[in-house]
Protein backbone atom coordinates (compact mmCIF):
# COMPACT_ATOMS: atom_id res chain seq x y z
CA UNK A 1 0.00 0.00 0.00
CA UNK A 2 2.64 2.32 1.02
CA UNK A 3 4.85 1.62 -2.50
CA UNK A 4 1.56 2.53 -4.33
CA UNK A 5 0.95 5.68 -2.53
CA UNK A 6 4.51 6.92 -3.18
CA UNK A 7 4.61 5.91 -7.16
CA UNK A 8 1.09 8.06 -7.10
CA UNK A 9 2.27 10.34 -5.52
CA UNK A 10 5.37 11.00 -8.15
CA UNK A 11 2.66 11.41 -10.82
CA UNK A 12 2.18 14.70 -9.72
CA UNK A 13 5.41 16.19 -10.40
CA UNK A 14 7.05 14.66 -13.66
CA UNK A 15 5.19 13.59 -17.02
CA UNK A 16 7.35 10.68 -16.74
CA UNK A 17 4.85 8.94 -14.17
CA UNK A 18 1.64 9.84 -15.84
CA UNK A 19 1.34 7.10 -18.02
CA UNK A 20 2.28 4.34 -15.55
CA UNK A 21 0.26 5.02 -12.63
CA UNK A 22 -2.66 5.68 -14.69
CA UNK A 23 -2.54 2.08 -15.81
CA UNK A 24 -1.06 0.67 -12.85
CA UNK A 25 -3.93 2.39 -10.93
CA UNK A 26 -6.18 0.98 -13.30
CA UNK A 27 -4.69 -2.53 -13.24
CA UNK A 28 -4.22 -2.83 -9.30
CA UNK A 29 -7.60 -1.44 -8.31
CA UNK A 30 -9.90 -3.75 -10.04
CA UNK A 31 -7.01 -7.03 -9.09
CA UNK A 32 -7.46 -5.53 -5.69
CA UNK A 33 -11.12 -4.99 -5.24
CA UNK A 34 -12.23 -7.73 -6.58
CA UNK A 35 -10.27 -11.86 -7.92
CA UNK A 36 -8.93 -14.22 -5.95
CA UNK A 37 -7.03 -12.82 -3.09
CA UNK A 38 -4.63 -14.64 -3.67
CA UNK A 39 -3.81 -14.09 -6.99
CA UNK A 40 -4.31 -10.29 -6.05
CA UNK A 41 -1.68 -10.89 -3.20
CA UNK A 42 0.54 -12.57 -6.19
CA UNK A 43 0.55 -10.30 -8.13
CA UNK A 44 0.27 -6.94 -6.86
CA UNK A 45 3.16 -7.10 -4.66
CA UNK A 46 5.47 -8.13 -8.39
CA UNK A 47 3.97 -4.93 -10.00
CA UNK A 48 4.32 -2.81 -7.04
CA UNK A 49 7.82 -3.53 -6.64
CA UNK A 50 8.20 -2.85 -10.38
CA UNK A 51 6.62 0.24 -10.32
CA UNK A 52 8.37 1.66 -7.18
CA UNK A 53 11.52 0.33 -9.23
CA UNK A 54 10.99 1.73 -12.06
CA UNK A 55 9.78 5.45 -10.70
CA UNK A 56 13.12 5.62 -8.67
CA UNK A 57 15.12 4.67 -11.56
CA UNK A 58 13.28 7.82 -13.62
CA UNK A 59 13.75 9.88 -10.74
CA UNK A 60 17.69 9.29 -10.70
CA UNK A 61 17.79 9.94 -14.19
CA UNK A 62 15.55 13.30 -14.11
CA UNK A 63 17.99 14.41 -11.32
CA UNK A 64 21.26 13.36 -13.24
CA UNK A 65 19.80 15.09 -16.43
CA UNK A 66 19.10 18.08 -14.04
CA UNK A 67 22.47 18.38 -13.08
CA UNK A 68 24.68 17.69 -16.16
CA UNK A 69 22.19 20.14 -17.95
CA UNK A 70 22.45 22.92 -15.47
CA UNK A 71 26.78 22.20 -16.09
CA UNK A 72 26.16 23.09 -19.66
CA UNK A 73 23.50 25.70 -19.88
CA UNK A 74 23.06 27.52 -16.57
CA UNK A 75 19.54 27.26 -16.79
CA UNK A 76 18.76 29.10 -13.52
CA UNK A 77 20.43 32.13 -14.91
CA UNK A 78 18.54 31.98 -18.00
CA UNK A 79 15.60 32.03 -16.18
CA UNK A 80 16.57 35.60 -14.40
CA UNK A 81 16.46 36.91 -18.10
CA UNK A 82 12.92 35.73 -19.10
CA UNK A 83 11.56 36.98 -15.92
CA UNK A 84 9.92 39.78 -17.97
CA UNK A 85 6.27 41.15 -17.83
CA UNK A 86 4.24 43.09 -20.50
CA UNK A 87 5.05 46.51 -18.96
CA UNK A 88 8.83 46.18 -19.48
CA UNK A 89 8.61 44.83 -22.84
CA UNK A 90 6.22 48.01 -23.51
CA UNK A 91 9.07 50.54 -22.22
CA UNK A 92 12.00 48.88 -23.40
CA UNK A 93 10.63 48.54 -26.82
CA UNK A 94 10.01 52.49 -26.31
CA UNK A 95 13.46 53.06 -25.09
CA UNK A 96 15.11 51.37 -27.94
CA UNK A 97 12.84 53.24 -30.49
CA UNK A 98 13.25 56.68 -28.73
CA UNK A 99 15.97 56.30 -26.25
CA UNK A 100 16.57 60.06 -26.08
CA UNK A 101 13.69 61.03 -22.80
CA UNK A 102 15.11 58.40 -20.58
CA UNK A 103 17.52 59.70 -17.99
CA UNK A 104 18.18 57.02 -15.95
CA UNK A 105 20.59 53.89 -17.26
CA UNK A 106 21.99 52.83 -14.27
CA UNK A 107 20.69 48.74 -13.41
CA UNK A 108 19.41 48.64 -10.21
CA UNK A 109 21.04 46.45 -7.89
CA UNK A 110 19.60 43.81 -4.75
CA UNK A 111 22.43 42.83 -2.40
CA UNK A 112 24.86 42.57 -5.52
CA UNK A 113 22.29 40.12 -7.46
CA UNK A 114 20.78 42.15 -10.27
CA UNK A 115 17.21 43.32 -10.27
CA UNK A 116 14.88 40.87 -12.70
CA UNK A 117 14.34 42.68 -15.76
CA UNK A 118 10.45 42.88 -14.34
CA UNK A 119 11.56 45.81 -11.69
CA UNK A 120 14.37 47.32 -13.69
CA UNK A 121 13.54 49.12 -17.30
CA UNK A 122 17.47 49.10 -17.66
CA UNK A 123 18.06 45.40 -16.93
CA UNK A 124 19.42 43.39 -20.41
CA UNK A 125 16.84 40.30 -21.03
CA UNK A 126 16.82 37.77 -23.93
CA UNK A 127 13.00 37.77 -24.42
CA UNK A 128 13.01 40.92 -26.81
CA UNK A 129 15.94 39.47 -28.83
CA UNK A 130 14.85 35.90 -29.03
CA UNK A 131 11.04 37.23 -30.33
CA UNK A 132 13.04 39.82 -32.74
CA UNK A 133 15.17 37.48 -34.14
CA UNK A 134 12.24 34.88 -34.76
CA UNK A 135 9.99 37.94 -35.98
CA UNK A 136 13.00 38.94 -38.05
CA UNK A 137 12.99 35.52 -39.67
CA UNK A 138 9.19 35.77 -40.47
CA UNK A 139 8.96 38.74 -41.61
CA UNK A 140 12.56 38.37 -43.94
CA UNK A 141 10.53 35.47 -45.38
CA UNK A 142 7.39 37.53 -45.86
CA UNK A 143 9.51 40.51 -47.77
CA UNK A 144 11.02 37.65 -50.03
CA UNK A 145 7.38 36.61 -50.72
CA UNK A 146 5.97 39.61 -52.01
CA UNK A 147 9.34 39.56 -54.44
CA UNK A 148 8.11 36.30 -55.47
CA UNK A 149 11.81 34.97 -54.27
CA UNK A 150 10.68 33.24 -51.45
CA UNK A 151 11.22 29.22 -51.00
CA UNK A 152 11.47 27.58 -47.58
CA UNK A 153 14.99 26.67 -47.42
CA UNK A 154 15.77 30.44 -47.83
CA UNK A 155 13.82 31.09 -44.22
CA UNK A 156 16.27 28.44 -43.03
CA UNK A 157 19.25 30.42 -44.79
CA UNK A 158 18.15 33.72 -43.25
CA UNK A 159 17.86 32.28 -40.14
CA UNK A 160 21.69 30.72 -39.68
CA UNK A 161 22.89 33.83 -41.50
CA UNK A 162 21.90 35.92 -38.74
CA UNK A 163 22.79 33.86 -36.09
CA UNK A 164 26.46 33.26 -37.81
CA UNK A 165 26.60 36.82 -37.61
CA UNK A 166 25.52 37.48 -33.60
CA UNK A 167 28.05 34.98 -32.80
CA UNK A 168 30.70 36.37 -34.94
CA UNK A 169 29.77 39.70 -33.11
CA UNK A 170 29.21 38.58 -29.80
CA UNK A 171 32.80 36.87 -30.19
CA UNK A 172 34.18 39.86 -31.41
CA UNK A 173 33.22 41.32 -28.37
CA UNK A 174 34.47 39.37 -25.84
CA UNK A 175 37.41 38.83 -27.23
CA UNK A 176 37.66 42.90 -27.40
CA UNK A 177 36.60 42.79 -23.81
CA UNK A 178 39.54 40.16 -22.80
CA UNK A 179 42.31 42.35 -25.01
CA UNK A 180 41.55 45.37 -22.83
CA UNK A 181 41.09 43.73 -19.69
CA UNK A 182 38.07 45.72 -18.56
CA UNK A 183 36.74 44.48 -15.78
CA UNK A 184 32.71 44.45 -15.78
CA UNK A 185 30.23 42.75 -14.87
CA UNK A 186 28.59 41.97 -18.72
CA UNK A 187 28.32 38.40 -18.90
CA UNK A 188 28.61 36.51 -22.31
CA UNK A 189 24.29 36.40 -21.92
CA UNK A 190 24.17 40.00 -21.29
CA UNK A 191 26.28 40.74 -24.21
CA UNK A 192 23.68 38.03 -26.43
CA UNK A 193 21.23 40.15 -24.94
CA UNK A 194 22.66 43.72 -25.95
CA UNK A 195 23.52 42.08 -29.96
CA UNK A 196 19.78 40.98 -30.03
CA UNK A 197 18.07 44.10 -29.98
CA UNK A 198 18.84 45.68 -32.90
CA UNK A 199 16.60 43.17 -34.68
CA UNK A 200 13.99 45.28 -33.24
CA UNK A 201 15.14 48.59 -35.34
CA UNK A 202 15.79 46.27 -38.30
CA UNK A 203 12.35 44.74 -38.40
CA UNK A 204 10.36 48.23 -38.13
CA UNK A 205 12.80 48.90 -40.99
CA UNK A 206 11.49 45.89 -43.41
CA UNK A 207 8.00 46.41 -42.75
CA UNK A 208 7.82 50.11 -43.41
CA UNK A 209 9.86 49.21 -46.28
CA UNK A 210 7.15 46.69 -47.13
CA UNK A 211 4.19 48.87 -46.65
CA UNK A 212 5.54 52.25 -47.77
CA UNK A 213 8.47 51.80 -50.05
CA UNK A 214 11.92 52.47 -50.26
CA UNK A 215 12.26 55.75 -48.84
CA UNK A 216 10.33 54.73 -46.21
CA UNK A 217 12.92 52.07 -45.26
CA UNK A 218 15.53 54.05 -45.07
CA UNK A 219 14.32 56.88 -42.97
CA UNK A 220 13.03 54.39 -40.21
CA UNK A 221 16.05 52.52 -40.57
CA UNK A 222 18.38 55.56 -40.15
CA UNK A 223 15.90 56.16 -37.26
CA UNK A 224 16.13 52.93 -35.29
CA UNK A 225 19.93 53.02 -36.26
CA UNK A 226 20.44 56.64 -34.38
CA UNK A 227 18.15 55.21 -31.91
CA UNK A 228 20.33 51.84 -31.08
CA UNK A 229 23.48 53.87 -31.26
CA UNK A 230 22.00 56.27 -28.23
CA UNK A 231 20.67 53.54 -26.94
CA UNK A 232 23.79 51.17 -26.76
CA UNK A 233 26.37 53.89 -25.79
CA UNK A 234 24.25 55.08 -22.84
CA UNK A 235 23.70 51.28 -21.92
CA UNK A 236 27.48 50.70 -22.33
CA UNK A 237 28.81 53.47 -20.99
CA UNK A 238 28.28 53.10 -17.52
CA UNK A 239 29.29 49.22 -17.80
CA UNK A 240 32.67 49.85 -19.46
CA UNK A 241 34.02 53.23 -18.70
CA UNK A 242 35.45 53.54 -15.14
CA UNK A 243 33.22 55.96 -12.65
CA UNK A 244 34.60 58.89 -13.92
CA UNK A 245 34.51 58.28 -17.34
CA UNK A 246 31.14 57.33 -16.84
CA UNK A 247 29.83 60.40 -15.66
CA UNK A 248 31.16 62.90 -18.66
CA UNK A 249 34.30 63.75 -16.87
CA UNK A 250 37.32 64.00 -19.26
CA UNK A 251 39.43 61.61 -18.02
CA UNK A 252 43.03 60.87 -19.67
CA UNK A 253 45.04 57.62 -20.05
CA UNK A 254 45.58 55.21 -22.63
CA UNK A 255 43.25 52.83 -20.92
CA UNK A 256 40.32 55.17 -20.44
CA UNK A 257 40.72 56.28 -24.42
CA UNK A 258 40.57 52.36 -25.48
CA UNK A 259 37.66 51.99 -23.49
CA UNK A 260 36.05 54.61 -25.24
CA UNK A 261 36.59 53.44 -28.39
CA UNK A 262 35.73 50.32 -27.48
CA UNK A 263 32.00 51.62 -26.37
CA UNK A 264 31.86 53.74 -29.45
CA UNK A 265 32.86 50.99 -31.85
CA UNK A 266 30.41 48.08 -30.52
CA UNK A 267 27.94 50.91 -30.70
CA UNK A 268 28.24 51.88 -34.60
CA UNK A 269 28.68 47.83 -35.06
CA UNK A 270 25.13 47.67 -34.49
CA UNK A 271 23.95 50.07 -37.53
CA UNK A 272 26.07 48.51 -39.85
CA UNK A 273 24.77 45.04 -38.89
CA UNK A 274 21.35 46.51 -39.27
CA UNK A 275 21.75 47.74 -42.48
CA UNK A 276 24.03 44.51 -43.77
CA UNK A 277 21.36 42.03 -42.92
CA UNK A 278 17.82 44.08 -44.41
CA UNK A 279 19.39 45.87 -47.43
CA UNK A 280 18.44 42.52 -49.35
CA UNK A 281 15.26 42.18 -48.52
CA UNK A 282 14.02 45.45 -49.66
CA UNK A 283 14.14 46.02 -53.72
CA UNK B 1 16.77 31.41 -59.74
CA UNK B 2 20.53 31.35 -60.36
CA UNK B 3 20.35 35.33 -60.07
CA UNK B 4 18.78 34.70 -56.55
CA UNK B 5 21.47 32.31 -55.63
CA UNK B 6 24.05 34.78 -56.14
CA UNK B 7 22.50 37.92 -54.24
CA UNK B 8 22.47 35.15 -51.69
CA UNK B 9 26.01 33.96 -51.79
CA UNK B 10 27.35 36.38 -50.04
CA UNK B 11 24.64 36.02 -47.27
CA UNK B 12 24.78 32.04 -47.17
CA UNK B 13 26.34 31.84 -43.76
CA UNK B 14 25.77 28.78 -42.61
CA UNK B 15 26.61 27.26 -38.76
CA UNK B 16 29.03 24.80 -40.87
CA UNK B 17 31.05 27.89 -42.35
CA UNK B 18 31.23 28.82 -38.82
CA UNK B 19 32.49 25.77 -37.64
CA UNK B 20 35.63 26.16 -40.19
CA UNK B 21 36.01 29.70 -39.57
CA UNK B 22 36.51 29.00 -36.24
CA UNK B 23 39.06 26.21 -37.21
CA UNK B 24 40.58 27.99 -39.50
CA UNK B 25 41.64 30.84 -37.35
CA UNK B 26 42.38 28.90 -34.40
CA UNK B 27 44.87 26.91 -36.92
CA UNK B 28 45.97 29.99 -37.99
CA UNK B 29 47.03 30.90 -34.29
CA UNK B 30 48.69 28.13 -33.26
CA UNK B 31 50.93 27.87 -36.13
CA UNK B 32 52.62 31.23 -34.96
CA UNK B 33 55.85 29.51 -33.87
CA UNK B 34 58.06 30.68 -30.32
CA UNK B 35 61.56 30.99 -31.37
CA UNK B 36 61.32 31.12 -35.53
CA UNK B 37 59.05 34.07 -35.65
CA UNK B 38 57.56 35.66 -32.51
CA UNK B 39 60.76 36.18 -30.94
CA UNK B 40 62.40 38.16 -34.06
CA UNK B 41 59.31 40.00 -34.17
CA UNK B 42 59.34 41.51 -30.84
CA UNK B 43 56.32 39.35 -29.82
CA UNK B 44 58.07 36.31 -27.82
CA UNK B 45 57.11 35.26 -24.36
CA UNK B 46 59.55 36.70 -22.26
CA UNK B 47 58.44 39.92 -23.91
CA UNK B 48 55.18 40.62 -22.96
CA UNK B 49 54.97 40.91 -19.69
CA UNK B 50 56.16 44.35 -18.48
CA UNK B 51 55.01 46.10 -15.44
CA UNK B 52 53.24 44.14 -12.11
CA UNK B 53 50.67 46.84 -12.07
CA UNK B 54 46.39 45.95 -12.80
CA UNK B 55 47.39 46.99 -16.29
CA UNK B 56 48.58 44.19 -18.36
CA UNK B 57 47.55 46.22 -21.72
CA UNK B 58 47.24 45.06 -25.06
CA UNK B 59 50.28 43.85 -26.26
CA UNK B 60 50.55 41.40 -23.32
CA UNK B 61 47.38 40.20 -23.26
CA UNK B 62 47.54 39.52 -27.26
CA UNK B 63 50.65 37.52 -26.30
CA UNK B 64 49.50 35.44 -23.97
CA UNK B 65 46.04 35.23 -25.87
CA UNK B 66 48.98 33.20 -28.44
CA UNK B 67 50.54 31.53 -26.33
CA UNK B 68 47.54 29.92 -24.33
CA UNK B 69 46.16 28.75 -27.93
CA UNK B 70 49.08 27.09 -28.49
CA UNK B 71 49.34 25.25 -25.19
CA UNK B 72 45.67 24.03 -24.94
CA UNK B 73 44.74 23.57 -28.61
CA UNK B 74 47.64 21.68 -29.65
CA UNK B 75 45.98 18.21 -29.37
CA UNK B 76 42.39 19.01 -30.49
CA UNK B 77 43.74 20.79 -33.15
CA UNK B 78 45.43 17.69 -34.33
CA UNK B 79 42.34 15.31 -33.80
CA UNK B 80 39.93 18.02 -35.78
CA UNK B 81 42.24 19.05 -38.82
CA UNK B 82 42.20 15.09 -38.77
CA UNK B 83 38.87 14.43 -39.17
CA UNK B 84 38.54 17.32 -41.30
CA UNK B 85 41.12 16.12 -43.94
CA UNK B 86 39.29 12.82 -44.22
CA UNK B 87 36.52 13.94 -44.32
CA UNK B 88 37.17 16.07 -46.98
CA UNK B 89 38.79 13.29 -48.38
CA UNK B 90 36.00 10.92 -48.38
CA UNK B 91 33.14 13.80 -48.99
CA UNK B 92 34.73 16.44 -51.25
Amino acid sequence: MRLRNSSMDGSDGSQLFDDTSATGRGQAGPQAAGGLPGQSLLADPMSNLAMAYGSSLASQGREMVDKNLDRFIPISKLKYYFAVDTVYVGKKLGILVFPYMHENWEVSYQQDIPVAPRFDVNAPDLYIPTMGFITYILVAGLALGTQNRFSPELLGVQASSALVWLIMEVLAVLLSLYLITVNTDLTTIDLLAFSGYKYVGMILGVVAGLLFGKLAYYLSLLWCCAAIFVFMIRTLRLKLLSEAAAEGKLVRGARNQLRMYLTMSIAAAQPVFMYWLTYHLIR
Amino acid sequence: MARDKTSFASMAFTLYTLIQTAILCTNAIAVLHEERFLSKIGWGVDQGVGGFGDDPGVKAQILNLIRSVRTVMRVPLIIVNSACIVLLLLFG
